[in-house]
């Protein structure tokens, strides 16, 4: 059965959650792993979906360091208070 | 505010000569805004003590994008507070960089309002550049931006801001609509604009003509530029006017022709056409007696990058001749089927030209599904490493036969 959005994003989250701070993941990286973890119960399309999902709710944001990552929201290790 | 602006003798030196000066645009800033001044005390002391005080990159933007902003925060934040945040906001700008008054005044007052006022028109990438505000500022400035119908553009690993010459709207020589083009990828690939999932940057460039006015073939992962493949047009009255005026023919046109396809034998020019390279040349010196043919199209080519990770690299051809017309459905298949390619296996901050070289261009138009052609290769003595299965299988029937 095809996995939904929510499920996907969920997925997504705990990855990046796990690797805070040791591993960035780019977007492809996630994509690329829940095909792995599902198999035919996900496309590309729904991980980019998922991933929409994941930045517009604030849950994930992107970063750049030389490429571009996604990760939790936190404070930036340049900003300036 | 103007007395706030410290001694900057090495700076000074940039203002000196007839040509524009950044300096002096900056001072003129610095008249009213803090931001600009502290931008000078930064870059002076930069200057003197040969050291960049930038922190760049981060996780500054707005909600739901990935790309458009620049995150850049001072290092010396006590001594120049006003530019502790020094964000850039990268603005998507109207194909061939045609713009109202009104407009222009709108994005000034803006960031008059929530940046430095300091702007660069326009960046490389073709966007306009809005330089230096705060974290707190960039959603409102976003906001702001959209109510007159503009967005942020592109940055990090994603579609840059498409961008092209000024095309049909004023040049006479461009092949099909770059403008039209332009506007349409750019609303077609939002998503990838937006939201960065490329291992790297992937630039379209849009050129009427093989004069390529944008720099395509040199800056662009995908360039898009103008041709024809009939035969140049020629007004023999008009040839016979430049050389009657005075134009030295053979000197000036013909004996400059890369493919010396053409001949003069002082009273009528000859070319042919089949070995023409579409240089543009001849119809650039004789511009009244030479046209590009009526069968016109663009030549796609692919590759191109300037030297940041490696070195630069041109573009190479990859569809010789196509047809413009929209919705340009053919030209972005092989887009995504290209983009499907390098996001599966492309390696981080690898542009597509350094993953083509990497995986051979044989392997590469097999994944895409494109058949290699003669006009693919890059420059004499390249060798492509294309097979030809085809052959192989024949051979093998015919070794099968001979056993």
């Amino acid at each position: 059965m095809a996995k939904t959005v929510d499920e996907v994003a969920d997925a997504m989250y705990t990855m990046v959650k796990d690797a805070q701070g040791m591993k960035k993941l780019k977007p492809m990286d996630l994509t690329k792993a829940m095909i792995e973890m599902y198999g035919d119960e996900v496309d590309k399309k729904l991980c980019k979906e998922a991933i929409k999902q994941l930045v517009n709710s604030g849950r994930c944001v992107y970063t750049y360091f030389g490429g571009s990552f996604l990760e939790l929201p936190h404070r930036e290790g340049a900003a300036n208070d | 505010m103007a007395d706030n602006v410290q001694e900057t003798p090495l700076l000074d030196e940039l203002e000196k000569g007839p040509w524009p000066s950044f300096v002096k645009e900056i001072k003129m800033a610095a008249k009213r805004n803090p931001m600009a001044v502290d931008l000078l005390g930064q870059l002076e002391k930069s200057y003197r003590e040969k050291i960049g005080y930038w922190k760049h990159g981060g996780i500054v933007g707005v909600m739901g994008y990935g790309g458009g902003v620049i995150g850049r925060y001072s290092d010396l934040s006590e001594e120049f507070p006003n530019v502790s945040h020094f964000h850039t906001m990268r603005i998507n700008q109207p194909a061939g960089w045609f713009y109202t008054t009104d407009a222009l005044r709108s994005i000034c007052d803006i960031w008059e309002k929530h940046g430095s006022g300091l702007t660069n028109m326009h960046g490389s990438t073709g966007d306009i550049i809005l330089l230096g505000t705060s974290t707190d500022h960039l959603e409102p400035v976003f906001d702001e931006l959209q109510k007159i119908d503009f967005d942020i553009g592109g940055s990090g690993s994603d579609v840059r801001t498409p961008s092209c010459c000024c095309g049909q709207a004023r040049c006479e020589w461009a092949c099909y609509d770059t403008m039209g083009a332009c506007y349409d990828f750019t609303m077609a690939y939002q998503d990838e604009l937006h939201r960065p999932a490329f291992p790297y940057k992937f630039k379209f460039k849009f050129s009427g003509c093989p004069n390529d006015c944008v720099a395509s073939i040199a800056r662009s992962d995908l360039s898009i530029i103008g041709t024809w493949r009939d035969d140049i047009q020629m007004d023999e009255a008009a040839v016979k006017e430049y050389a009657d005026n005075g134009m030295d023919i053979q000197k000036d046109v013909v004996d400059n022709c890369p493919a010396k396809c053409m001949a003069w034998d002082g009273t009528k020019l000859e070319i042919d056409n089949s070995y023409c390279r579409r240089c543009m040349h001849c119809i650039n010196v004789m511009p009244k007696a030479l046209r590009p043919g009526k069968d016109r199209g663009a030549t796609i080519l692919i590759g191109s990058k300037a030297p940041i990770v490696e070195g630069a690299m041109l573009s190479s051809v990859l569809i010789p001749f196509i047809k413009m017309e929209p919705p340009y459905q053919e030209i972005k298949d092989v887009v995504e089927r290209i983009w499907d390619v390098w996001c599966e296996e492309g390696k981080n901050r690898e542009r597509i030209g350094e993953f083509i070289q990497r995986v051979g261009l044989g392997n590469f138009l097999e994944a895409i599904e494109v058949e290699p052609i003669p006009e693919m290769v890059a420059h004499p003595r390249e060798n492509p490493y294309v097979f030809y299965e085809e052959y192989y299988e024949e051979d093998d029937e015919e070794e099968d036969d001979e056993s």
